[in-house]
């Protein structure tokens, strides 16, 4: 597949490799904040075979990971009414509520959908027009133009028996939040591509100077990553902190204009809750209230869901970098993928799980 | 655990998980698990704990093999086939990888009201065709009919005998360190064309269901290679990995796969890219494993690209004594990746 | 939130108002919503999707120029030993005799040696 397969290229990484291992005179600690960063790293063991040069912490990248605790009982309460068709991706499937998950709620009858696209949802809505429609509208902001479109076009065409039920959280904050916390190791980030190609790089610039962290603007194939990481650690050798951009073939420093402008057009910022972390002021967005009837939170009354997590998962701190997943004490023992206590454990994008499915024989080959 | 919410609660709670779930039927490790506590206990024995494809029982006489499949895909047609196809290939090949050759097949329907006969014909021609062409006759059936709702369509159990060749007697725990781990095809196939007939996802693609009669290959397997041939799979729902992680649990074995061998056809991989979905988890639906001993590994794959089935096949990795039960792949990179059974299925992500 | 792969635009089309079309992921298409792209792309054209919409037009000459770059670093690197090499040889303090070259300047020059 061109523009994709080219950049998996072993030899080239292997050489990529052994370039950051010669430059690094120090062993420096990075930040992703993108679970598909995540999941290529992990997958392809590129902080094993870095391990002298860099650490990798992985940050709050995934947005079903961080979708507040509530958001899923909301969900949940949608799913299991009779007059709604409940639409999500994939991903948000087997995320743990307070008592369940959408699979679980699949299996009592509950008509939950996974689609492809929001527009797959709109659709649905136009050919069901005697039941509900709701979308789990989940994502960074490179999936906010989607969603946002999706809404758009309901309100244009007067397909009234759609809503989304909205969790989408933006990058910008988590860094800071993350370099403001007192006991931060992170010296330089890998920025998510495709959230730049959406919104470009402009916003992270005062954040590079501000913080002194060099930003590397970075694609998702393992060449992306490693480059990256190797323009990071090429400024932190050279004592430099600016935003770079590796992934060139899809960002621009403006980024998608069209996009940014329905988007806006769509959605305000709001504060939202990251599960596991807390309230981010100004981190989320929210739909217009000239949009409210598209919005199920305020159609269906769901406001007075409220909930707590269970004391056991840590996510939080995983999230934060603060801890590896195998240092939690539920790691492969309360908390695995077939039962999971929080949500980096099921989306295949959280660290927990990715260090469970990928890296459970590394830490056995450690004598763990 | 958690407190009480107030207002509507989700009606279910958590950790009581009382009833049927999709992901039971995986394949994964919910499959597994079903199994192990609720079916094993009631019906065990020492054929049936063995968990192969078939069971290998004595009769006056001798030894047969039998084996059972229910077919429940949705939707009834789909590029490359139809349930049809799958009923007779899936217990054709299972009583195959027992090393048997197939002879008779029972076959029970459920019919859901309302389907259509040219439907239904169109699915018991298919039948009619794959058993004639494998060399098995249909001898008893059943047929029943549902209310409306109650069944996709059709469901479909096919129930197999087949006849067992002296000294050839691959089975689940027959791996050995050393052996070679050998696909007889290109992956995942099946499941991405059924995937892109699915509502919500429909994508055009020329992929075609891979669904076939794997009896001959394992018939050439038997009388070229024999006894090498250690541990014969299908692997079907849960993919090459679901199939890997099986073997080398029943075996006490681990597995080694080599990055960038695994045969996967430039659509299934562009799909899976495009869902977010790992072609090692796909079903097939046409596709063998063979653990072989090493030595009589470059004839095993001369005979199996000796068949038009088999014409992709390759070697992907090999049996270790290390890591015990565990698959484990070497990337590009010179890392390593544990590839696990996953416990439901695979879901499509945007992450 | 990640996942987008690129594909080649095949077909473009008015829906209503909203730029949509066909693009061909090696071998499988689907139908995209190039509403975000519709001024700078055509069909032949790649384009970044990411759950069924088009975000970003992939620049093919930026592209092209970080592959070559990757592929003239993995090359770098095979000679990297000449270069360590040379670059240890040239670091040796050699008395300099009266009227001779410094051992820096006599050093030879290596294949593709630049930074």
């Amino acid at each position: 597949m061109k523009y994709l397969t080219e950049y998996r290229d072993p030899a080239l990484a292997r050489s990529l490799v052994e370039r950051i291992l010669r430059v690094a005179t120090h062993r420096w600690t990075l930040m992703e904040v993108c679970g598909g960063q995540t999941h290529t790293i992990v997958k392809q063991g590129i902080d094993e075979v870095l391990a002298d040069a860099v650490e990798m912490i992985h940050g709050p990248g995934c947005p079903v990971c961080v979708t507040p605790l509530e958001q899923i009982d909301r969900a949940l309460h949608l799913a299991a009414r009779p007059d709604v068709i409940f639409t999500s991706f994939g991903d948000m499937l087997r995320v743990p509520g307070s008592r369940c998950d959408l699979f679980q709620i699949k299996a009592r009858g509950g008509n939950v959908r996974v689609v492809y696209s929001p527009l797959d949802a709109l659709e649905l809505a136009r050919g069901n027009p005697d039941k509900e429609v709701v979308f789990f509208a989940v994502g960074f902001e490179t999936t906010a133009p989607a969603n946002a479109m999706a809404v758009w076009r309901a309100k244009q065409e007067g397909v009234s028996n759609f809503s989304v039920l909205v969790s989408h959280v933006t990058v910008p904050p988590a860094m800071v939040a993350i370099l403001e916390s007192p006991d931060t190791r992170v010296q330089g980030f890998l920025a998510a591509g495709h959230v730049c190609t959406v919104m470009g790089w402009e916003e992270y610039e005062p954040l590079a100077g501000r913080y002194q962290v060099p930003i590397v603007v970075t694609g998702f194939e393992p060449l992306d990553i490693l480059e990256g990481i190797w323009m990071a650690v090429r400024q932190l050798e050279e004592g430099r902190h600016e935003v770079e951009n590796q992934y060139v073939r899809s960002v621009r420093r403006e980024g998608n204009r069209p996009a940014q402008e329905l988007v806006s057009r769509v959605f305000q910022v709001v504060d939202r809750g990251w599960r596991g972390i807390g309230v981010i002021p100004a981190s989320g967005l929210g739909l217009r209230p000239e949009l409210a009837a598209f919005d199920a939170e305020r159609k269906f009354a769901l406001q007075s869901i409220r909930a707590e997590e269970p004391a056991a998962c840590r996510a939080g701190d995983v999230l934060r970098g603060r801890m590896k997943p195998f240092e939690c004490p539920a790691f492969g023992t309360e908390c695995t993928p077939a039962y999971p206590l929080g949500a980096p454990m099921v989306s295949s994008e959280g660290a927990c799980a990715a260090y469970y499915n990928f890296g459970r024989f590394r830490r056995s080959a450690a004598g763990d | 655990m958690a407190s009480l919410a107030s207002g509507p609660v989700c009606p279910l709670p958590r950790g009581e998980h009382d009833r049927v779930q999709l992901g039971h039927g995986s394949g994964g490790k919910m499959s597994a698990q079903l199994l192990r506590e609720h079916f094993l206990p009631r019906f065990g024995n020492a054929h049936l704990d063995r968990l192969g494809d078939g069971a290998v029982v004595p009769v006056e006489g001798g030894e047969i093999v039998l084996s059972t499949d229910t077919f429940v895909v949705s939707p009834l047609e789909f590029p490359g086939g139809n349930i049809g196809h799958l009923a007779v290939h899936g217990t054709v090949n299972d009583l195959a990888m027992m090393g048997a050759t197939p002879r008779y097949l029972s076959a029970g329907f459920v019919l859901e009201e309302g389907l259509p006969f040219d439907v239904m014909d169109r699915i018991l021609d298919a039948m009619a065709a794959a058993a004639t062409a494998a060399g098995v006759v249909v001898v008893t059936g059943d047929t029943k009919v549902v209310d409306r709702g109650k069944a996709d369509g059709m469901f479909v159990n096919t129930t197999g005998v087949g006849i067992l060749h002296g000294g050839f007697r691959p089975g689940p725990t027959g791996a050995r360190p050393g052996d070679a781990v050998l696909v007889s095809g290109p992956l995942g196939r099946h499941g991405m064309a059924v995937m892109a007939v699915r509502e919500g996802f429909s994508f055009e693609s020329e992929i075609l269901s891979d669904t076939a009669n794997l009896a001959p290959l394992v018939d050439g397997l038997r009388t070229r290679v024999g006894a090498a041939v250690h541990v014969l799979r299908d692997a079907t729902r849960g993919g090459l990995a679901s199939a890997l992680n099986e073997i080398a649990g029943a075996g006490g074995v681990g597995v080694e796969l080599d990055d960038g061998v695994v045969p996967v056809p430039g659509p299934v991989q562009a799909a899976c890219e495009m869902l977010g979905l790992d072609p090692l988890y796909v079903a097939n639906e046409g596709v063998l494993v063979a653990f072989v001993e090493a030595g009589a590994a470059p004839r095993a794959l001369e005979v199996l690209r000796g068949f038009p089935e088999g014409a992709g096949a390759a070697v992907v990795g090999r049996v270790v004594a290390e890591h015990e039960g565990m698959v484990v792949l070497r990337t590009g990179l010179g890392g390593t990746r544990v590839v696990d059974m996953l416990p439901g299925d695979q879901l499509p992500r945007i992450c | 939130m990640c996942l987008g792969i690129p594909g080649r635009i095949v077909e473009m089309r008015n829906e209503g108002g909203l730029p949509m079309g066909v693009v061909d992921f090696g071998g499988v298409r689907r139908e995209v919503c190039l509403a975000y792209v519709a001024d700078e792309v055509s069909v032949g054209d790649y384009a970044v999707v990411h759950v069924g919409f088009a975000i970003s037009k992939v620049d093919e000459d930026e592209a092209r120029r970080t592959y070559d770059v990757l592929r003239e670093m993995g090359e770098l690197n095979d000679l990297g030993w000449i270069r360590d090499v040379a670059e240890a040889a040239a670091s040796v303090e050699v008395p300099r005799e009266q009227g001779g070259a410094s051992p820096r300047e006599a050093a030879p020059e290596l294949p593709g040696a630049d930074s």
